[in-house]
């Protein structure tokens, strides 16, 4: 029974990393129709952001506590910077562009960054502090639940209800629904289209990063390439509960994270990522539109 | 009436789709207060000339001009972004309607109220005392424009639920969200029951008499010839008569655009 509620989780932990990093693609793809593959490296950018901060932070020799907040701060600051001009540079251009377009100039800008972070920084695995402390009071399951485990769950399940009360009752939220229904509307409305659009990237970018540090300090290394993976995982997160719906993104994750965490738990972790995709390809099968996914309605 | 500003010229718009020529040399005016009708058969350009005024369509060539009666300031808008067009005062509702369907019929005036206020992300996270002030005033203000179209008593509903002449009423109660000084309206009375046009009539007189000049597009002829002060007339792009309800109905232009060549004559 403990090793099934471990399993369990980490299963969550892992589910909820994938969800910080499947709301960016799915808030993405709701407002401009967009796969942003480059989403991953962003990620990358932000777990590399944090590692720095912190080796400098601490070598000052600040508090643990204040170098989770500023390297957290930092990274989304960061990323979001990079989201933005990423944004900016590669996609608007082509806001009127077929759709695959943009999806081309996606993929190229994630080579450009994984290759941009590997000439700048290195190619090596970098050993990441570990930034969140075995906490005391775990102490009693912590053969179970893990110290960090419960930080990311605390952490992602806060910065979802952040998010959730952002898209319900703020006027970004709103001018955000809406650019979601109907653009040209919204545009006719007053909305500034572009504006919603960039905020949009920003605030995926910075969900992404807090992902960034909080999965670097838990695994321990990071690389250059971790964005590949990661983002490829959350896309299919994303895709499982229904590309476009952010309940979806969430659902789709944590259904993800814990199907791996048991197939690997019970049956062999040689297989994890086979499980995954299985996943994958039988909710795709079954129910393309994903689990809270609807069906696109094509208006005539 | 006829000394009262102008609030929108426009001169020679013309809009080419490849060779076709949706728009050709159109001129067109209104003058503060006036309800202007702009009305031809299937296909003559009506859609277009609206798409054109409000920036979906930049004309190929052409000048639209903006004078806001409030300032007297006036803006060439030809080229600019539709948003930017809506802040500087003209708004528009669709033929086919087009509201947010799973927002709340309060939230979707709301998004209208969005070109008038100044709050954006750092107010939306922060929420600081004048964030939360310029909320109250918006969700204040948006209450006051639903009960004008009788909608106040459904605000909390989706606005996919409500009726249909509902939802054109919705449609409208947007568009007069954003201050508009001037405000364009596609069919509105499209599949509307005769009470429902009543209504619609009563309801566009009511906003023009608040100071609204209102262009609309319109096929229903007795809605028209009732609310209109000039009528403009279009066929195949171009623009073929203009003047009173009663000029344009004695117009043979007119006649002939609508009911095709008498054959024996």
């Amino acid at each position: 029974m403990d090793y099934f509620i471990e399993l369990l989780f980490a299963g969550l932990t892992r589910g909820s990393i994938y969800a910080l990093i499947a709301l960016g693609y799915t808030m993405v793809y709701g407002i401009i129709g967009l796969i942003n593959f480059a989403h991953g490296e962003i990620y990358m950018i932000g777990a590399f952001t944090s590692f720095i901060v912190a080796t400098v932070l601490s070598i000052y020799g600040f508090p643990l506590l204040a170098i989770v907040v500023i390297a957290g701060v930092a990274a989304a600051v960061w990323s979001s910077a990079y989201g933005f001009t990423v944004e900016k540079l590669a996609y608007r251009p082509l806001r009127k562009a077929p759709r695959l377009a943009p999806l081309i100039s996606a993929i190229g800008m994630s080579i450009f960054l994984q290759n941009y972070v590997l000439l700048a920084q290195t190619s090596d695995f970098l050993p990441f502090p570990e930034l969140i402390p075995e906490f005391a009071f775990m102490e009693p399951v912590a053969h179970i639940v893990g110290s960090s485990d419960m930080v990311i769950l605390v952490t992602t399940t806060l910065v979802m209800i952040g998010l959730t009360c952002l898209i319900k009752f703020t006027k970004i939220g709103k001018a955000m629904r809406a650019t979601a229904q109907d653009k040209t509307m919204a545009v006719l409305v007053g909305v500034n289209v572009d504006r919603v659009i960039s905020a949009t990237f920003v605030i995926g970018s910075a969900l992404a990063a807090i992902g960034g540090l909080l999965i670097a300090s838990h695994i321990g290394q990071i690389n250059f390439y971790i964005g590949f993976l990661a983002g490829i995982k959350a896309f299919t997160a994303a895709v499982l509960g229904g590309i476009g719906s952010i309940p979806g993104a969430v659902l789709g994750s944590l259904v993800l994270g814990l199907t791996e965490s048991f197939a690997t738990g019970y049956i062999s972790s040689d297989y994890e990522d086979v499980f995954a995709f299985s996943l994958l390809v039988l909710i795709l099968i079954f129910k393309p539109t994903g689990l809270l996914g609807k069906a696109e309605i094509q208006k005539v | 009436m006829s000394d009262s500003p102008l609030i929108l010229q426009v001169q020679g718009l013309s809009k080419n789709f490849g060779g076709v020529k949706a728009i050709d040399n159109v001129d067109l005016d209104i003058r503060q207060g006036e309800i202007v009708a702009l009305i031809g058969p299937n296909g003559a350009g009506k859609t277009t000339f609206f798409n054109c005024l409000t920036g979906i369509y930049s004309p190929t060539s052409g000048e639209i001009d903006l004078s806001d009666p409030r300032t007297g300031k006036t803006t060439r808008v030809n080229g600019k972004k539709p948003n930017k067009i809506t802040e500087i005062g003209m708004a528009r509702t669709f033929q086919n309607i087009r509201l947010f369907p799973t927002m709340s019929v309060l939230e979707n005036v709301m998004i209208g109220r969005h070109c008038r206020t100044k709050a954006f992300i750092f107010g939306a996270i922060f929420r600081n005392a004048a964030t939360r002030r310029e909320e109250a005033a918006i969700i204040e203000c948006s209450y006051d424009i639903l009960k004008q179209v009788g909608l106040h008593k459904q605000v909390n509903e989706q606005a996919r639920n409500l009726s249909y002449g509902a939802q054109r009423r919705l449609e409208i109660a947007r568009a007069l969200a954003t201050e508009p000084f001037l405000l364009l309206l596609d069919e509105p009375a499209a599949g509307m029951n005769p009470k429902e046009t009543e209504e619609l009539v009563a309801l566009i007189r009511l906003i023009c008499s608040e100071g609204h000049s209102i262009l609309l597009i319109e096929h229903d002829m007795k809605l028209v010839m009732t609310l209109s002060d000039r009528i403009f007339v279009m066929d195949y792009g171009k623009k073929i008569a203009q003047g009173t309800p009663e000029e344009v109905r004695a117009n043979p232009a007119v006649i002939k655009a609508y009911l095709g060549e008498d054959v024996d004559a």
